[in-house]
C-alpha cells in the first residue's frame, strides 16, 4: 500500500493523535486525553490543514479512537487509512480505492476471488466476492428507488422522511431525525444488498449526511461523497472536501446544537481548521479502514481475528 | 413495566413487538458511517416460531413480554384438552389441543415438559427433545434381512407411530427424536 502510494507521488505524514477538537460529527463520540484534549476519531482536521499549507498529496496511516464502538465490525481503537488529493477527483480516490482493494488481495495471495463469512452475504447474497478492477458504481437515490420504493430528493422533512419509511414498511420512532430514518431504511432494506458479488461505489449522498462535503454542481441537494462497500463491509467514505469557512462554521454549528439535543457532549470548533480553510485548493479526500480491508481480503468474519489485541485484551 | 432499551438486549430477553412476545436469538452492534448506532437484533416469535431480523437504532425503547416458562408434568388427556401440573406448586392446568399440535403424538403421560405462558395463558408446550418409548405393536422382523434404510411402522403407547428398522420387537425400547418424529436407537431390548 506505502509503495502504492509512493508511485502516486504521496508523501506520508503524521499528524497529532491528541487534539483539541475531535470534531463535531453528531454519531461519533471521542475519548478524553486529559487537559482538555480528546483522541482523534480521524486525522481529518490536521491533514486538510497540512494540504492547505501546500502539501498536494498526503497519507496517513494511523490509529483512530472512537468510544463505545465494539462489535463484529468496530473496535474503540483501530487503523485508519486517510489520504487526500488537491485538485483531485472522487473518481480519482476510487481508482486509489480498486487499485488498493486489489492489490490488497493479491498481497495475501488470494487471488481477486475472497470468500465473504455467512455473516455478511445478505439474504441469498453470494458465498464469494470478485475484487478485480472495475468496481460498480451506483447512487443513493438508485439505491432508494430500486431497493426501498422510495423516492428521496434530500430537503424531506422529518415528518416527511417517517412516512415514506412508514408507507414502505420500515419501523421508525415517532421522534426519529431525518438522518435515522435515512439509516433505517438504508439499514433494513439497502445494505445487505451492497457489494456482495463485487465492490461498489456508491455516490451522491443526500446533503444531510454530508457535513464536511461540498454541495454538487447543479444538484445543491446531494453533496460529494461516496462509500465503498464489498463483501458486507462499509470500507471507505471520501469526500469532496468543503473550503467555505462560512458555510463549515454554519454545519458545525448544527451538528453542536443536534449533539446537544442529544444531550452529548459537545466539543469545540477547530478555529485553526477554519482559518486554513480558504488556503485549500479544491481538494477530495478519503478514510479507509485498514483492519476491515484485512476482514475482506481474508475473509475474517469479526475485526478481532484480525487484531493482536482487541480493546479487552490489553 | 419498566421498559428496556436498546442496551439491554441480551440473548433470550423477552420484548413485545407488534403485539407479539418474541425473545433474542442473535445481536450485533453496527453503526453506519455517519449515522447513529443499531443494534441487529434476530428475534423469534414466541407464538409462532418464525425468526425475523430488525435493526433498532440505539435508545430505542422495547416493551418487556410478560412471558414465563414452567416446568411441569402431564398428567391425562380430558376432552380435546390435556391436563398439565407444576411440578413446584402443584396447580393444574388445561391446555387445549390446538396449542399443543402433533406434539402430543411424543408426549406420554407423566412427562415433564416447559410451558410458556403469555400474559399468564398457556400458549406452547416444549418437550424434551428425545424420549424414550416401548414399542407396543410392530410386524415382526425377518431375520437375516440386512437391508439398510428399510423401515416398518411402529406403535408406541401415545399412539404415534413411528417408522423403525426391520431389527426392532414388540417390547424394545426405542429413543426417538420429539422435534423430527424420527427413531434414532434402540435403548432396550423385548
Amino acid at each position: 500500500m506505502r509503495g502504492y502510494f509512493e508511485r502516486q507521488g504521496f508523501v506520508e505524514v503524521e499528524t497529532p493523535v491528541r487534539v483539541s477538537s475531535p470534531g463535531q460529527e453528531v454519531h461519533l463520540d471521542a475519548i478524553p486525553a486529559a487537559h482538555g484534549r480528546f483522541l482523534i476519531t480521524s486525522p481529518e482536521y490536521h491533514m486538510k490543514r497540512l494540504v492547505a499549507a501546500g502539501l498536494p498529496r498526503i497519507v496517513q496511516i494511523c490509529r483512530c479512537f472512537r468510544a463505545e464502538e465494539d462489535g463484529l465490525l468496530h473496535q474503540p481503537e483501530f487503523t485508519m487509512v486517510e489520504w487526500y488529493r488537491a485538485g483531485g477527483s472522487l473518481e480519482e480516490l476510487m481508482e486509489d480505492c480498486e487499485a488498493i482493494v486489489e492489490s490488497a488481495a493479491h498481497a495475501v495471495g488470494k487471488g481477486t476471488g475472497v470468500e465473504v463469512p455467512p455473516s455478511r452475504r445478505g439474504p441469498g447474497g453470494p458465498s464469494a466476492v470478485t475484487l478485480g478492477r472495475p468496481f460498480a458504481r451506483t447512487t443513493v437515490r438508485d439505491l432508494f428507488r430500486t431497493h426501498a420504493g422510495i423516492d428521496l430528493r434530500g430537503d424531506e422533512s422529518e415528518a416527511e422522511m417517517r412516512d415514506l419509511a412508514t408507507k414502505v414498511g420500515c419501523r421508525v420512532a415517532g421522534d426519529a431525525a431525518w438522518d435515522d430514518v435515512f439509516y433505517q431504511v438504508f439499514l433494513d432494506r439497502i445494505e445487505p444488498h451492497l457489494g456482495v458479488g463485487r465492490p461498489i461505489f456508491v455516490s451522491d449522498w443526500p446533503r444531510p449526511l454530508g457535513a464536511l462535503a461540498r454541495a454538487r454542481p447543479g444538484d445543491p441537494l446531494t453533496v460529494e461523497r461516496f462509500e465503498l462497500y464489498a463483501g458486507g463491509l462499509e470500507l471507505a467514505n471520501a469526500f469532496g472536501e468543503l473550503a467555505d469557512p462560512v458555510e463549515q462554521r454554519r454545519r458545525f454549528a448544527e451538528e453542536t446544537a443536534e449533539r446537544k439535543r442529544r444531550g452529548k457532549t459537545c466539543y469545540p470548533v477547530d478555529e485553526k481548521l477554519l482559518a486554513a480553510l480558504p488556503h485549500m485548493p479544491p481538494t477530495c479526500g478519503i478514510a479507509l479502514g485498514f483492519d476491515r480491508l484485512m476482514m475482506l481480503v481474508l475473509g475474517a468474519s469479526s475485526i478481532r481475528d484480525v487484531l493482536a489485541f482487541a480493546h479487552d485484551e490489553v | 413495566m419498566p421498559s428496556y432499551d436498546t442496551s439491554d438486549i441480551r440473548k433470550g430477553l423477552k420484548v413485545m413487538l407488534d403485539g407479539s412476545p418474541f425473545t433474542v436469538v442473535e445481536f450485533q452492534f453496527i453503526k453506519p458511517g455517519k449515522g447513529a448506532a443499531f443494534t441487529r437484533t434476530k428475534l423469534k416469535n414466541l407464538l409462532t416460531g418464525n425468526v425475523l431480523e430488525r435493526n433498532l437504532r440505539s435508545g430505542e425503547k422495547l416493551e418487556p413480554a410478560n412471558v414465563e416458562t414452567k416446568q411441569m408434568q402431564y398428567l391425562y388427556k380430558e376432552g380435546e384438552s390435556y391436563v398439565f401440573m407444576d411440578t413446584s406448586t402443584y396447580d393444574q392446568v388445561h391446555i387445549p389441543h390446538e396449542t399443543i399440535g402433533d406434539d402430543s403424538n411424543f408426549m406420554p403421560e407423566q412427562i415433564v415438559v416447559e410451558v410458556l405462558f403469555f400474559n399468564d395463558r398457556a400458549v406452547g408446550v416444549t418437550l424434551p427433545n428425545f424420549i424414550e418409548q416401548k414399542v407396543l405393536e410392530t410386524e415382526p422382523g425377518f431375520r437375516g434381512d440386512t437391508a439398510t434404510g428399510v423401515t416398518k411402522p411402529a406403535r408406541i403407547s401415545t399412539g404415534a407411530t413411528v417408522a423403525v428398522p426391520l431389527f426392532i420387537n414388540e417390547g424394545d425400547v426405542i429413543k426417538i427424536d420429539t422435534r423430527s418424529g424420527e427413531y434414532l436407537e434402540r435403548v432396550g431390548r423385548a
